[in-house]
């Protein structure tokens, strides 16, 4: 066993957990563009919100998984205001309008941030705090816990989405939105809710790396752009092949840090989508086009 | 295409001389240099809005990475400067700049004929992310976080007369500089080549099928604007003596965007106007509230103007007017 092996490993499973935490983001940003063609640039900022509403209620009360549900919840409603107040009137228009739209949301929030909050990194203590030794390394129990908690909410969004009524409402106007209005399925609900729980599932993310990462005004920023790699690698609006393509792209990011500094890794996941435009500008995961 | 090029009605050319003319003197009433030095910033943001807004508005491709093809013009230029001293700096200095957006150009106009819309957005956000990385990081070529400070160049035409730049000169040049600009984007909008751009953008799929070479046109205008936003990169580099990596990053494309949208997308004037509302208002918040906070209010204008306002100001005093 060398070195550069054990290194190997080690790194593979810090950027299968680092993929799966960036899948919650990527999956919420690709359900809500497959269903109103909405491309959400304000979801990095849904992201830094859902830490930051976490980090508020994890102070207050002390404990993580109150400042999680807090944080789920709390950007859940705010999602839904945000998508009535403002996206509703823009849905059938030209995405473009929707990218300015959200675009100019998303400096707002991310200003008011550092207004409201100051731009100091908070600290959210992680709920497992063990370690587990892995080689010559002791490797965060935490990072396992949050890798399995992602793969269990995403599991559970498919599960909403095949199982029940609202799920086959959600489906349906996926599919064909006129057709869906005609069936009797209230669309304008089925909208709103679906941009709720996208925004929920980034704040969800968001709290998750926040142990991790700390809690800043900058991390929606400096983590939407991977969040955008992931779904554009994955398949706009195709839910598995996001969450394949936040581990691909979280794996390739940590095993580049073998061999370049951690800022300049993001090239390598900038030359993947790269490769994916020129190779296959649908999607690496896509199934063959239907 | 004989005859197909429209000739402007004289009534363009005397508001042009006009505003061009007032633009000019205003400044000289200027209470200090302060607000002389904000209209020539003015000048320069109008620029790189115009440059995007030959995208934006005439091909409906939104760039979200202008702030690349900038950011290389304002180091391009800075390179030139720091290297040489001769009496063509001035002039070197623009050239390399331009070379140097023109080198991202032909990347990003390569990768503009494969991608739609949103992906186009994504893609070019993220090349100049990209680059903002390499630009902070690559300590060595692009002093890093500092940037680069260099001496301005003297102002001079072809050897014979050679200047320090004032105040009031600086001005003058970038004013002539963005004054011929957009009489020629202006132009090419309005040729044969521009009306196939902006049937592109009315209908892709039927302007392919008359015969026009749709990946050529595009490729053509992603360089034109990639060169526009290199000469106003270079020309902002010369105005401060000085290239940041924050030319590179994600907000100066954001803004060059926020300009278009305040003033009127398609227009190419509307723009320039955009960047100077939105300089204004940056200077009244950050004068009245805080520096730091000022995008609060000026995005939520920006969000409620996309929604309800999406002509801009100059389309909406154009419409105004025709009432």
């Amino acid at each position: 066993m060398n070195e550069l092996f054990q290194d190997l490993v080690v790194q593979m499973l810090i950027g299968i957990s680092t993929g799966l935490i960036l899948a919650l983001v990527a999956s919420g940003l690709t359900l809500i563009f497959g269903i109103m063609d909405v491309v959400n640039f304000a979801h990095g900022e849904l992201f830094m919100l859902g830490a930051y509403m976490g980090w508020v209620f994890f102070t207050m009360t002390g404990s993580f998984w109150l400042g999680l549900a807090a944080a789920a919840l709390c950007v859940f409603v705010f999602g839904l205001i945000m998508q009535r107040s403002a996206l509703r009137s823009l849905i059938g228009s030209d995405p473009l309008t929707t990218i300015l739209a959200t675009f100019g949301i998303s400096l707002v929030l991310q200003t008011a941030a550092i207004w409201i909050w100051g731009p100091t990194v908070r600290r959210v203590g992680a709920a497992f705090t063990g370690h587990v030794a892995v080689f010559h390394l002791q490797f965060p129990v935490y990072r396992f816990l949050v890798a399995m908690l992602s793969l269990a909410i995403i599991g559970g969004l498919w599960l909403f989405m095949h199982r029940g009524r609202f799920g086959l409402w959600i489906r349906a106007t996926t599919q064909d939105r006129q057709m869906a209005l005609a069936m009797g399925i209230p669309v304008p609900l089925v909208h709103t809710v679906v941009f709720g729980i996208g925004a929920a599932m980034a704040a969800t993310s968001g709290y998750l790396y926040a142990p991790i990462l700390g809690v800043d005004p900058t991390m929606g920023v400096n983590n939407i752009l991977r969040a955008f790699i992931i779904v554009v690698v994955g398949g706009m609006g195709n839910l598995w092949g996001s969450v394949l393509a936040a581990v691909f792209i979280g794996m390739l990011e940590a095993l580049a840090v073998i061999w370049v500094s951690p800022a300049l890794a993001v090239i390598f996941s900038f030359a993947a989508l790269i490769v994916t435009l020129l190779v296959r500008p649908t999607g690496l995961f896509v199934a063959v086009p239907r | 295409m004989a005859g197909t090029r429209s000739a402007e009605k004289p009534g363009f050319w005397i508001a042009f001389l006009v505003v061009v003319a007032v633009l000019a003197v205003v400044p000289l009433w200027f209470p200090n240099s302060f607000w002389q030095r904000l209209l020539t910033e003015v000048l320069i943001l109008g620029l790189l809005a115009m440059s995007s807004d030959l995208l934006i508005g005439y091909v409906g491709m939104v760039s979200f990475g202008h702030a690349l093809f900038f950011g290389t013009g304002c180091y391009g230029a800075a390179y030139a400067l720091t290297w040489t001293e001769s009496p063509f700096a001035l002039w070197l200095a623009l050239l390399l700049g331009l070379a140097g957006a023109a080198v991202m150009g032909i990347f990003v106009a390569f990768y503009s004929t494969r991608l739609r819309d949103i992906y186009f957005s994504i893609t070019t956000l993220v090349f100049a992310q990209i680059f903002w990385v390499i630009v902070f990081t690559w300590t060595d070529v692009t002093g890093g976080e500092n940037g680069l400070v260099f001496s301005p160049p003297r102002l001079s035409f072809l050897g014979l007369f050679a200047a320090e730049f004032t105040t009031m000169s600086m001005h003058w040049f970038v004013l002539a500089v963005v004054a011929l600009c957009y009489v020629f984007c202006r132009r090419v909008t309005q040729s044969p080549f521009g009306k196939v751009l902006q049937a592109i953008r009315e209908n892709e799929p039927r302007t392919r099928a008359i015969g026009y070479n749709v990946e050529r046109h595009k490729m053509g205008m992603v360089m034109l604007s990639a060169l526009v936003a290199g000469l106003s990169g270079a020309l902002y580099g010369i105005f401060n003596a000085y290239a940041a990596p924050d030319y590179f990053f994600f907000l100066q494309s954001g803004e060059t965007v926020i300009y278009n949208v305040l003033g009127g997308i398609g227009t190419l004037a509307g723009p320039v106007l955009g960047a100077g509302v939105f300089v204004l208002l940056k200077e009244l918040f950050s004068t009245y509230w805080s520096p730091e906070y000022y995008l609060i209010p000026v995005g939520l204008l920006f969000t409620i103007m996309v929604i309800y306002m999406p002509q801009g100001l100059l389309g909406f005093l154009r419409h105004k007017l025709n009432e």
